[in-house]
């Protein structure tokens, strides 16, 4: 339509009311993508900068001599509380955590919207609309039951290890992290799952039956491999959840060893040995980040459409 | 004893009523075909079959075996989606052998087993290939296939022709009849196409609301429909249902056709079923298809019972192979079948043959045939 409508307008002359309207838009499009890259810019030049610059310059100058030496003081030597060992035992904590939480709320999830979906049962819909009610608890609700909770299996695990001699996991903080994150994902994952594989060709598990497979059989080699494109949206969503959670990792690993990355960046920034180094806080930010990109970046590539295309007509 | 029995069979949702006894049996080597509108119930009975729905009360029997509790896999059926049902993730090899992979089949037994089978349907060629990089006649094949491998006592078919073009459908038709043909396996095969059911089958089933209309061979469904809805259903064009009175005196009754604008046709029967005179001068529906109302020089020759009468043309469409008529009688639009050549105009009053031997009457309260 465009084309029929510029050539009255340019045997005016000038420039055309849409050419300005579009500069319009983009200018202020730039001006807040700018705007809101801005802390992220000023997070990465600084954290290559010496102090003196940082001390002496402009917030915005590009570093004069950068300088990796703030990323391996973060990730090595920085003081979180009293010891000063860097945060790379604390980004390994938070890996830990969150590899084994993703993975087990992923596959319960999905689990979860196999059962809903394909083999439904009496009051399934009010077993979903409970799980769906878990997405809509503010967490700060649930800290002090979860706490009673943790602390009652804490007690059982040492009960067990004097029994056995092994505690099961039960009282050690990251497991702990992992069952409340799994936990509280559930509702989030079940839900994922559940729309995804509402759409799910139910005559692929009518026929895997007749094949012979059995609950697990069909949930292995048919539901899964065909679940890519919610699987992938469903670990970039808790992992970046669970990596950036900050209220549940300081109250129920907030010190000690198992304190994950969010926590203990947070006591990097807060510990003052005189001079704040920015660069070094800006640094272990940047690490802390890296993280949930990586996973964004990677799994995205994967994030393919149209996967299910010839399961059924084409 | 018939190979499949199904016995007084009930299907329950709740207080809804899917199948309301169905009795049916099925020789070996037999081809059911179980046809009717959307909703009639006939998806659910494969189901019940395939042990894919639970039933609510009666038996299915497979050569004498009762297998109403059985696990779908246990009954030694194989069945063919409509939608295909191939699995996207695996390859068509894979999608055949699956069944095999399951039951714990040799890998060297099963590769032996797909190649028999793709040599059967020609899909050697495809068997690397994903679901997803086939055409819709591949997929139907490599359903067939999947189901073909199993050697089940029992093939059951959803609508398996529903998703293809007309072409390919009457190609894939012949090819299933050829199937059963050579293999000699019974099958039961669900569809809403008429067609359909009359080309396959050699036993037919009409369903509506979960009851069973009529069971017996095309030939009978087509030439001796027990009511009004299977008469109606079955053949295409459909049957002619003109509402008609009863005439005539003692053993000599006619049927009386009202005509707009003049006076109405009666024609004699020769013939009439025993049941018609209790329906003397009252109003009846009376049946005919349309090839059995033909040009004079069209009709049967060895009809013992043919009525002529003129008729006002409306409407003429030429279909190639026949030229059809369309003229009113009785308030309603009846198609008359012509030869192709057959000279005909619309607009102008025609004589028309009424192949009496081939109508049938039925009762408009009841819906029955009247016998």
């Amino acid at each position: 339509m465009s084309v029929i409508a510029t050539p009255a307008r340019q045997s005016t002359g000038g420039i055309s009311a849409r050419t300005v309207n579009r500069i319009l838009i983009y200018s202020l499009l730039a001006l807040f993508a700018l705007f809101y890259l801005m802390p992220l810019f000023v997070m990465l030049v600084t954290s290559f900068k010496t102090m003196d610059e940082i001390q002496s310059g402009n917030m915005l100058a590009l570093p004069q001599a950068p300088t990796f030496e703030p990323w391996l003081k973060a990730w090595g030597e920085t003081c979180v509380g009293l010891t000063c060992a860097g945060i790379k035992g604390y980004f390994w904590n938070s890996i830990k955590m969150v590899v084994p939480a993703v993975l087990i709320s992923t596959l319960l999830g999905a689990l979860n919207g196999y059962v809903l979906t394909k083999w439904r049962f009496r009051g399934h819909t009010l077993v979903f609309g409970l799980m769906l009610f878990a997405c809509f608890i503010p967490f700060q609700s649930v800290l002090l039951p979860m706490a009673t909770i943790l602390g009652s299996l804490g007690r059982f695990g040492v009960t067990l290890r004097n029994a056995t001699g092994f505690s099961f996991g039960l009282g050690n903080p990251t497991v702990n992290l992992v069952f409340v994150h799994v936990v509280y994902g559930l509702g989030f994952t079940t839900l994922f799952f559940r729309n995804y594989y509402e759409a799910f060709p139910t005559e692929l598990v009518k026929a895997a039956q007749v094949d012979g497979a059995s609950f697990f059989q069909i949930f292995r080699r048919i539901m899964l491999p065909n679940s890519m494109p919610i699987f992938v949206v469903t670990v970039i969503y808790q992992f970046t959840n669970i990596w950036n959670d900050f209220l549940f990792a300081s109250a129920y690993a907030g010190t000690g060893d198992a304190m994950p990355m969010t926590v203990a960046l947070n006591n990097v920034v807060n510990t003052s040995t005189g001079v704040v180094e920015y660069n070094v806080n800006m640094a272990a930010a940047m690490i802390a980040a890296l993280p949930t990109l990586l996973v964004y970046v990677v799994a995205g590539r994967y994030f393919v459409r149209g996967l299910m295309a010839g399961a059924v007509k084409g | 004893m018939a190979f499949l029995e199904i016995d007084g069979l009930r299907k329950r949702f709740g207080s809804v009523e899917i199948l309301k006894g169905i009795d049916l049996d099925l020789e070996k080597g037999g081809f059911l075909v179980l046809v009717g509108p959307s909703g009639c119930g006939k998806s659910t009975l494969l189901n019940t079959i395939a042990g894919l729905e639970t039933i609510t009360e009666g038996e299915i029997r497979v050569d004498g075996r009762t297998i109403n509790d059985l696990h779908p896999s246990k009954r030694d059926i194989a069945m063919v989606f409509q939608s295909y049902a191939l699995y996207p993730n695996m390859t068509v090899a894979g999608n055949i052998a699956f069944g095999m992979e399951m039951r714990g089949v040799p890998a060297q037994e099963r590769q032996k087993a797909i190649d028999k089978v793709a040599k059967v349907l020609q899909i050697g060629h495809l068997l690397q290939r994903k679901p997803s990089q086939l055409s819709g006649g591949q997929r139907q094949r490599v359903a067939m296939g999947r189901a073909l491998v199993r050697d089940p006592k029992l093939f059951l078919f959803d609508e398996p022709l529903s998703n293809l073009d007309a072409k390919l459908r009457v190609d894939m038709r012949i090819e299933i009849k050829r199937l059963h043909a050579t293999t000699g396996t019974t099958i039961v095969y669900v569809t809403h196409d008429q067609i359909e059911a009359m080309t396959l089958a050699t036993k037919i089933a009409v369903m509506r609301d979960g009851e069973v209309q009529q069971f017996g061979t095309p030939a009978e469904i087509y030439n001796n429909p027990t009511n009004l809805f299977v008469a109606d259903f079955m053949g295409s064009p459909a049957m002619n249902l003109i509402p008609a009175t009863i005439g005539g005196n003692g053993n000599a009754l006619s049927v009386v056709l009202q005509r707009e604008a003049r006076e109405p046709i009666s024609l004699a029967l020769a013939d009439a079923p025993t049941g018609l005179s209790a329906f003397h001068s009252k109003p009846i529906i009376f049946g005919v298809r349309p090839e059995a109302l033909t040009d004079p020089e069209g009709a049967e020759r060895n009809a013992s019972n043919i009525a002529t009468a003129d008729c006002h043309i409306e409407v003429v469409e030429p279909a190639g192979s026949d030229t059809f008529a369309v003229t009113n009688l009785g308030g309603k639009a009846v198609v008359a079948r012509l030869r192709a050549d057959a000279n005909i105009q619309p607009g102008t009053s025609t004589p028309l043959a009424f192949n009496l031997t081939k109508a049938v009457f039925f009762d408009p309260a009841t819906e029955n045939r009247i016998l």
